[in-house]
Formats: structure tokens, sequence, C-alpha cells
């Protein structure tokens, strides 16, 4: 039989406020534990939340962004669950009245447009982190993340593949850190998604029963931890079982997932409003101005940049991957002159290998946009060649100077005197008697050994526009 | 019974209450009653009502995002039943 693949995300990110959603705590990652959760954080008896405007903001900001209906008028509810690492023994949510309402994202397939649907994004708090190695035989309690904003956005069952799924997860990454309310670093938690599957006969219109996967912390996760479960599901079902609708956990070591009972029990969240927070209401005025904080975002700037650049689809996907990426990008072709594509190979190749050779991000780059761009123009102008500029550019990483010191200190200059060049190849060709006679009797391939080898004489430095020239007439009249 | 043992038991659990076979039956009248009370109200015809998040008339207060707690982790830590390396320890949970 045919399967079909049925698969909606949930995503939770954290918003990048300075505290809390409901303290004035710090949200800072990485402290020592304990040392940023405060009385309302810790549940102590008689404290009282009380809501930071910044995380209502962004959560707006991204509401506007993927053309959702942000509700003036939305409501904290309680979802009531018992873990140790919640000490109110409820999280802080949004249940009936999310603050963002149905909205879309377009996700690209294969150079085709999908509309993956979002149901909802929901202000939430997260929960603190429960360490399980023994401590005297207990569990130990870390409330750092305890009141950590999130915003919970949560997509419609849209996506047929992995393949889907991991690109709208990532078209959600990129959109966040546009927006820049969520730095998207998947290894310290701050971007996370839970994953809801399941499968169902082709051409069947009803979904089948679903599992939701948890604990998919990377891209590649969680297309394998997809791709995993769609082929336990079938399995089951073609051996005569059926689906149980419960929660899995990814385990990426064994690649597998396996069932979380203890967590289906509970799936009683007794939701209620919070009789703590009245209902949240923002005006037109508060809205508009959020609008106004609206950058260019991804898929307008991917536009622009095939327009005004004319680079390639992909190049333009590439150095527009970023917010900052793109920004360099824009500032190196400020200072070229009509040599856009050229600066588009430097900084997605060059640049961007020696910023993942050192695991840098791109405003952490010794060589500046500016300095980029001068040494583009000395390849422009035929100061030097294209292959010397990778020596200079690589001392220019290692901070040994300006584009033009360094090329004067090394002495990299290219040789464009035709006088000096004439002689290497002379030179050249009365080396190589045997070459000259093989290319005489037709044998065209050795020209490329000659133009090595005049390269080779001019330690790179020879113009290669030039040696090829000069060479096809030399060895014409040879 | 709106509410029978069973449902009580259950509720019990999910909120961690330790409950003796009569107090369960106790509530699960209690309960009940509460309950029959809120069928009461279905009664009435509220289409076209909005549905109350709050009592109060209120919109909610927002504050500045500004970080204003200082590490108060000592004296917090100070009252707990338990902790090591700045942790608080309670009785082990496992997945």
């Amino acid at each position: 039989m045919e399967w079909e693949t049925v698969i909606g995300l949930e995503v939770h990110a954290q918003l990048q406020t300075k505290s809390k959603i409901f303290s004035s705590a710090s949200t800072a990652y990485g402290a020592e534990p304990n040392t940023q959760a405060c009385n309302v954080d810790l549940a102590l008896p008689g404290v009282l939340p009380v809501m930071n405007q910044e995380a209502a903001r962004m959560a707006v900001k991204f509401g506007l962004a993927i053309g959702a209906k942000v509700n003036k008028r939305s409501v904290f509810a309680r979802k009531n669950y018992f873990y140790p690492d919640l000490p109110k023994g409820y999280q802080i949510s949004q249940f009936e009245l999310p603050i963002v309402g149905l909205g879309k994202m377009v996700i690209n397939i294969d150079g085709k447009e999908k509309v993956v649907g979002i149901t909802r994004a929901h202000l939430e708090e997260d929960a603190g982190k429960s360490l399980h190695e023994d401590f005297q035989g207990m569990t130990g309690v870390d409330l750092n993340r305890a009141g950590t904003p999130l915003l919970e956005i949560v997509s419609e069952p849209d996506m047929r593949s992995s393949k889907e799924a991991v690109a709208y997860l990532k078209k959600v990454h990129e959109l966040v850190r546009y927006l820049e309310i969520c730095d998207g670093n998947m290894q310290e938690g701050s971007f996370r998604c839970d994953a809801n599957v399941s499968v169902r006969p082709k051409g069947q219109k009803e979904f089948g029963t679903r599992a939701e996967l948890k604990n998919i912390n990377s891209f590649r996760f969680v297309e394998k931890a997809i791709e995993i479960e769609i082929e336990r599901q079938i399995d089951v079902i073609e051996s005569g079982g059926k689906v149980v609708q419960e929660t899995r956990l990814y385990d990426s070591v064994k690649d597998t997932t396996r069932s979380m009972r203890s967590k289906e029990e509970a799936n009683d969240y007794r939701y209620f409003p919070d009789p703590d927070l009245p209902p949240m209401v923002l005006d037109d005025e508060t809205i508009e101005a959020v609008r106004k904080t609206l950058p260019e975002l991804p898929d307008a700037k991917r536009t622009r940049f095939i327009k005004e650049y004319g680079l390639t689809n992909y190049d333009a996907g590439v150095l527009t991957s970023t917010r900052a990426l793109a920004d360099y990008y824009e500032s190196v072709c400020s200072h070229v002159k009509d040599n856009a594509k050229l600066a588009a190979n430097w900084v997605s190749g060059e640049l961007s290998a020696f910023l993942n050779k050192e695991s840098k991000d791109i405003t952490e780059s010794p060589v500046s946009a500016g300095q980029l761009a001068s040494l583009l123009n000395r390849i422009e102008d035929q100061t030097i060649s294209g292959k010397i500029a990778k020596d200079v550019f690589e001392a220019m990483w290692a901070s040994e100077g300006s584009v033009d010191e360094i090329i004067d200190k090394k002495g990299l200059k290219q040789i464009t005197d035709s006088g000096a060049i004439e002689k290497i190849i002379d030179d050249v060709l009365a080396a190589n008697n045997v070459q000259v006679e093989q290319y005489k009797n037709g044998q065209e391939k050795v020209f490329g050994f000659f133009v090595g080898q005049v390269m080779k004489a001019s330690k790179g430095k020879a113009n290669p526009g030039q040696v090829n020239e000069m060479l096809k007439k030399k060895l014409a009249s040879a | 019974m709106l509410i029978n043992n069973d449902d009580v038991k259950k509720i019990a659990h999910l909120a961690r209450l330790a409950l003796t076979e009569q107090e369960s039956k106790d509530f699960a009248g209690s309960l009940s009653r509460i309950l029959g009370l809120i069928e009461q109200m279905n009664a009435v015809d509220t289409a076209g009502v909005e549905p109350m998040a709050h009592p109060s008339e209120a919109a909610l207060r927002l504050r500045e995002d500004v970080v204003k707690e200082e590490n108060q982790r000592d004296q917090f830590q100070a009252v707990a039943p338990a902790t090591e390396a700045g942790l608080y320890l309670v009785p082990r949970v496992l997945e």
C-alpha cells in the first residue's frame, strides 16, 4: 500500500528579552544554577506575575511578519501539570485566546513554493531544568530557565514529508532571527521543536492517529526522527496493529523513538484563565509602532538581491541566510564597482570557509567588509590575480596588515609587463621542446601544461589573461 | 453522580494529592454538587455573550524589560529541604 505522511510542527522559540516574562530576573544563558531564579520563578507564596511588555511586542512582531491576525485582546491561562522543574504546578500559557492567530509561511521545495499554515502562536513561560544524575539518590533542579519567555508557534498539519518539515523549520528559524526576537541557538535550547507525525493510506481524507515526537534539537535530527517514526508507524499498521496516540522521545544515539508513557497520564492539563493576570489588551498604536520596526524580510531581500545584484537564486539564498551576512555582503558591494558577482563568490566562498573553519559568526570576521572590498578592487584593477588574492586574504585574516601593505610586503603584485611575461614564456618554451613538438602535432592539451609552467615560473604573479593570449601567439609562430 | 470515585482519584493523582477511600468518596459527592450547580447555569441561553476571562475590567499591566532581581540564592536555599551544587534537590524523578 502507498502511504502518505502528515506532519505538523510546534516550535518553541525563546524570546530574547533581558528579563523573564513574569519576573525581573535575568534570562542570560549559562549562569550558575539558580542564581537567576527569583521568588516569582520559585513560586514562593504570595508572589504575583507582572508581564514583560517586550515579550508581547516580540510576539506581535512575529504575527505581523507572517501576515497573521494579531489579537488585540489575548488571555493567559494556567496549564496544570506536576513536575519538579515547574514549581507552581502550572505553566502560564495562552489557550483559547492566543496573541497571534491564523497566518502562513511559504516554503520552497525543489524550486516549488508551498504554503504552510500557521494555526497560532502564543506566549508562555519556559520551565526549569531537571538534572537526573545522581544527587544522593535525588533529582537536581535548576530554575534559571523557569520563566524565560517562549513563543510557541503551531503549524497546521500541512507538511507531507520530513524534507518539507525541515524546510519549514529552517524558514521559521531564519525568520525569528531576522526579526531579532530569538537567537535560534538549538544547542542551548533557545529554539526547539516537537513534531506531530501520522500516516494514512494515500488518498484517504481522515488523518491517521498521530504521535508527538519530542527532544529533536537539530535540523538533521528532525529529519531523521520523522523518517524513523514514519517507518515505525507503517510497520505497526502493516503488521496488523494500531498506532496509539502518545508522546515519543527521539534517541539520536540509537536513532529510534520510544514511548514516554509517564507523560500520557498527565495529559489532562485542566486549563483555565489565570486569575492573577487580567486579559492583555494591545492598542493600535502599540501594534503600529511594532510594525515600523519590521526589517526587510528574508523573501523580499532574496528577491531584491537577485534583481539588484544579478545573483542566482542559490547565491541570493546563501547570502540572505542571516541578516548579518546580508548586511556584510551589501557593505562589500557598496565599495566595489559593478562586481557584485565577484563579491558574492568571495563572501559565500573564501570568507565563509574561513569563518566555518574557526566556527566564527560573520560579525566576528577579522576581515571587515571594507577590507574585503579593497582586496576585490585589487583583483579588478589587475594588481593581483584571483589566485594570489587567496594568499592575500589569508594574510588579512591573520591581521598581517592592509591589502596594499600585504601585496607590497610579499611582492605579490601581478606581472602585467608584457616584456617580462614574454621573457618567462620564451624560457619555458625553450626548456620544453618535446611538448612544443607535441603541440605542433595537434596535441592541444599541452597548452594547459605551458600555462602552468609559466605561472609557476612567475610564482603565480603573471596575469593569466595575458599569459594565455601571448602563449597562443608564441606557439602559433614557434 | 457527575463525578465518580475514579474521576476523583485521577484528578488527585494529577495534583499529587493522597486521598483515603473515604475522602475520595466524599469529594466525589461534593464535586458532583458543584458541577450540578454549573449544569443548572447551562440552562441559561448565553448565545452572543462574550466569555469572561477575568472578573475585573482591568487590562493587564505591562512592565519594562529590565533586570532588577539580584542573586538571592543563598537566602532561598537556606529554607530549602535539600540542595547541592546550587541545585534544589527533590525526590528522584524517572522518565
